[in-house]
């Protein structure tokens, strides 16, 4: 097995669907002789041609508009948004059109297609570089929003992502693009979407987390463990749908609940992770849950660590959950 | 492509330049020229040392921007981009107060929020805040420009764009408001031959840019960008226009971007080397130079005693600017709305409270202020 950075892995899974299904395409900024701004899309034109890897105009709007249209006459598009913080001009194509598609064509229309965007802080790119948007998207029925923390589940979930028959949005945690190496098979495989990923088992207290914060919870949790408190550690890795009963078992399991997450704390998820649990197992209990995220304010750029939820952030969250 | 309008002919001389710049003007646009090359300058090696976090090369199109500044009052409205650093000079923006902007520091107007490149000043003119998502700041110059209109002003609105572009939502909306409603607005298209890695005919089908005005019902001018002159009258016409009554223009300037897109990107994976090359010997800098020289204001020594005035004043705006502490903590909380709501006010405590803790809690930070 190969050693490979989340952005290669994402690279691979690129190369592998492309291989084996000549209806994949991929487009958008920059993606083609450039390999995208973070080269995660490097080679693809040199080897599938430009009518399989290509650049578009300057146009979200576009991208994705179009990329509707060919899911829905056969091909498997996957497009890339250069920055989650470009997607907004096509914010109308994601929400009104291609997310309900399906459901307003009583089924006979479909958008089986995949919008990649590398996502979140951490690289000094202020308010527009840098973003973490999943809530506007979790919100929208008809889509699904996936976001991997490791190379191997960027590449089996890319994949099943592209074999999804629903539209998916797939957000890349950029600061992790080069910072996670990890053993991807070579070839075919999926990680289903839906499922979430146990990142480390424990009795005391319970973590869920995705994407950049997952590395930033296990240094946390780790060292949590140095002081008795044992953390379970949960990565959700695909936000919609969310794989509920898994949620509420491992909120159970310890009775003390901390979420995490880059984005804004004012109905980010993990207003819906603590609401699930409010509803469905707060007869199990210890403490109320708590959250670490950024904060509920643009992100800023010269003092974006101080914005982003860090390993100490997180572990007094942990202490103070434990000891409740 | 409409007709390229020129007017810096090979030997320097510019027998058809009708536009108002004095002998004293045209120096003024020349050493501006020469202080954003040596803005840009220090920024790239800035940012290889590692000292600021990125820059975006301004080399090769300072043409247009001197040209068009040059042809404004500093009472008009200006709505720039992030490769436009000719314009905040020109009229008088120190290099100090960019400089900041690109460290990010307790002194930068923006307070340290945005990256580099991202300007926003009202003093000594006013240079709209620059947002990242392209495109957006077309129908706010609009918007801008009617409020002008309303209180009865002659003001202009300048907003420039690149290549890129006009194929945002904005570029269709804001020059359709704007043909209806007859804004005083220039359109500044800088057409520098590259959207990031996409060339122009990567982004239109159509013969150039200037042509798209005539679907919007407003004249679409083609100029050359790297003629100072030419982008000077191309622009004093079309403000005097707009001052009459008579509505926007599209203004195409023909230029070149000289470097990569940003620090992020190495344009030798994709850009022909003779097309760079071809583009050097149309250097906006010569161009001028010869033009002043053909009218005997151009010495070696002023050469010399101009690129060295430039150099120590964007030195001595580095010295400024690395003197300056990091914004306060309690810039990340303040601003998000006129007074703090009290969520963000419990939120900013406990950022300062550990902040505290864990000791980098930064000079200025103080007691939590807000
Ligand atoms: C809506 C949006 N999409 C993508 C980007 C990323 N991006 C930044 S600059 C740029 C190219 C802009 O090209 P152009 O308009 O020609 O301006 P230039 O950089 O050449 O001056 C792109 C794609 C962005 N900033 N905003
Ligand atoms: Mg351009």
């Amino acid at each position: 097995m190969a050693t490979l950075t989340l952005l290669q892995a994402v690279n691979d899974a690129l190369r592998t669907k492309m291989r084996q299904d000549d209806s994949v395409l991929v487009f958008g900024e920059d993606v083609g002789p450039k390999g995208g701004v973070f080269l995660a899309t490097e080679g693809l034109t040199a080897e599938f041609g430009a009518k399989r890897c290509f650049d578009t105009p300057l146009s979200e709007d576009g991208i994705i508009g179009t990329a509707i249209g060919m899911a829905a006459n056969g091909l498997r598009p996957v497009c890339e948004i250069q920055f989650q913080d470009f997607i907004f001009p096509a914010f109308d194509q994601i929400v009104s059109e291609a997310a309900k598609l399906r459901y307003r064509s009583g089924g006979q229309y479909t958008a089986p297609m995949v919008i990649r965007t590398p996502y979140g802080g951490g690289i000094r790119g202020g308010l527009y570089h840098s973003q973490s948007g999943e809530a506007y998207f979790a919100h929208t029925a008809g889509l699904k929003v996936v976001i991997p923390s490791t190379p191997y589940d960027a590449k089996g979930l890319l994949i099943a992502a592209i074999e999804d028959p629903d539209p998916v949005l797939f957000m890349e945690p950029k600061a992790l693009y080069r910072s996670v190496k990890g053993e991807v098979p070579e070839g075919h495989y999926t990680v289903d979407l839906s499922t979430t990923r146990t990142v480390r088992e424990g009795k005391d207290v319970t973590v869920f987390c995705y994407g950049a914060m997952v590395p930033v919870c296990e240094k946390a949790a780790a060292a949590a463990a140095e002081q008795g408190v044992e953390t379970h550690v949960v990565d959700l890795r695909t936000l919609l749908p969310l794989d509920e009963e898994a949620v509420l078992d491992a909120a159970r399991r310890t009775g003390r609940v901390v979420v995490v997450h880059e984005a804004p704390r004012f109905c980010g998820f993990g207003a819906e992770i603590s609401a699930l649990i409010a509803e469905h197992a707060i007869e199990y209990m210890e403490a109320p849950v708590r959250r670490v995220t950024g904060f509920d304010t643009p992100f800023p750029n010269t003092l974006e660590h101080h914005y982003m939820p860090d390993e100490r952030r997180v572990l007094d969250a942990i202490e103070a959950t434990a000891s409740f | 492509m409409t007709e390229m309008m020129s007017l810096i002919t090979e030997d320097g001389s510019a027998p058809a330049y009708s536009g108002g710049l004095s002998d004293e003007a045209l120096l003024r646009c020349y050493r501006t020229m020469l202080l954003v090359r040596a803005f840009d300058d220090i920024c790239m090696k800035l940012q290889r040392s590692g000292r600021i976090g990125f820059s975006v090369p301004n080399k090769g199109v300072e043409g247009t921007q001197v040209g068009a500044a040059s042809a404004l009052r500093s009472t008009d409205l200006f709505f720039p981009s992030y490769r436009d650093f000719g314009m905040a000079l020109y009229h008088g923006v120190r290099p100090a107060a960019m400089m900041n902007n690109m460290f990010g520091n307790a002194g930068d107007s923006a307070k340290g929020r945005q990256m580099p490149v991202h300007f926003s000043f009202v003093d000594p003119i006013k240079y709209f805040s620059i947002s990242s998502p392209i495109g957006t700041h077309l129908p706010q110059a609009v918007g801008a420009a009617y409020a002008s209109t309303l209180r009865g002003e002659d003001t202009v609105t300048l907003v420039s764009f690149g290549d890129g572009g006009t194929s945002s939502l904005g570029f269709h909306s804001g020059l359709n408001f704007a043909g209806v409603w007859k804004s005083p607005v220039i359109f500044l298209c800088q057409n520098n031959g590259w959207a990031i890695s996409c060339p122009s005919e990567g982004q239109t089908a159509s013969d150039g840019y200037a042509i798209k005005a005539k679907a919007y019902g407003m004249p679409g001018i083609t100029v050359d960008g790297n003629d100072v002159l030419a982008v000077n009258q191309a622009v004093a016409e079309a403000a005097e226009r707009a001052r009459r009554g008579e509505g926007p223009t599209l203004i195409e300037a023909h230029t070149y971007r000289m470097g990569g897109h940003s620090t992020s990107d190495d344009p030798t994976k994709y850009v022909p080397k003779e097309e760079l090359e071809a583009w050097a010997a149309k250097d906006p800098v010569l161009r001028l130079r010869r033009h002043l020289d053909s009218r005997g204001l151009w010495s070696e020594d002023l050469e010399a005693r101009l690129v060295k005035e430039c150099s120590e004043e964007v030195t001595a705006a580095v010295r400024e600017a690395e003197a300056q502490p990091a914004p306060a903590l309690e810039t990340v909380f303040s601003d998000v709305y006129e007074s703090v709501p009290d969520h963000l006010r419990r939120q900013g405590e406990q950022a300062f409270d550990l902040a505290r803790r864990k000791g980098d809690a930064a000079a200025g930070d103080g007691a939590f202020p807000l």
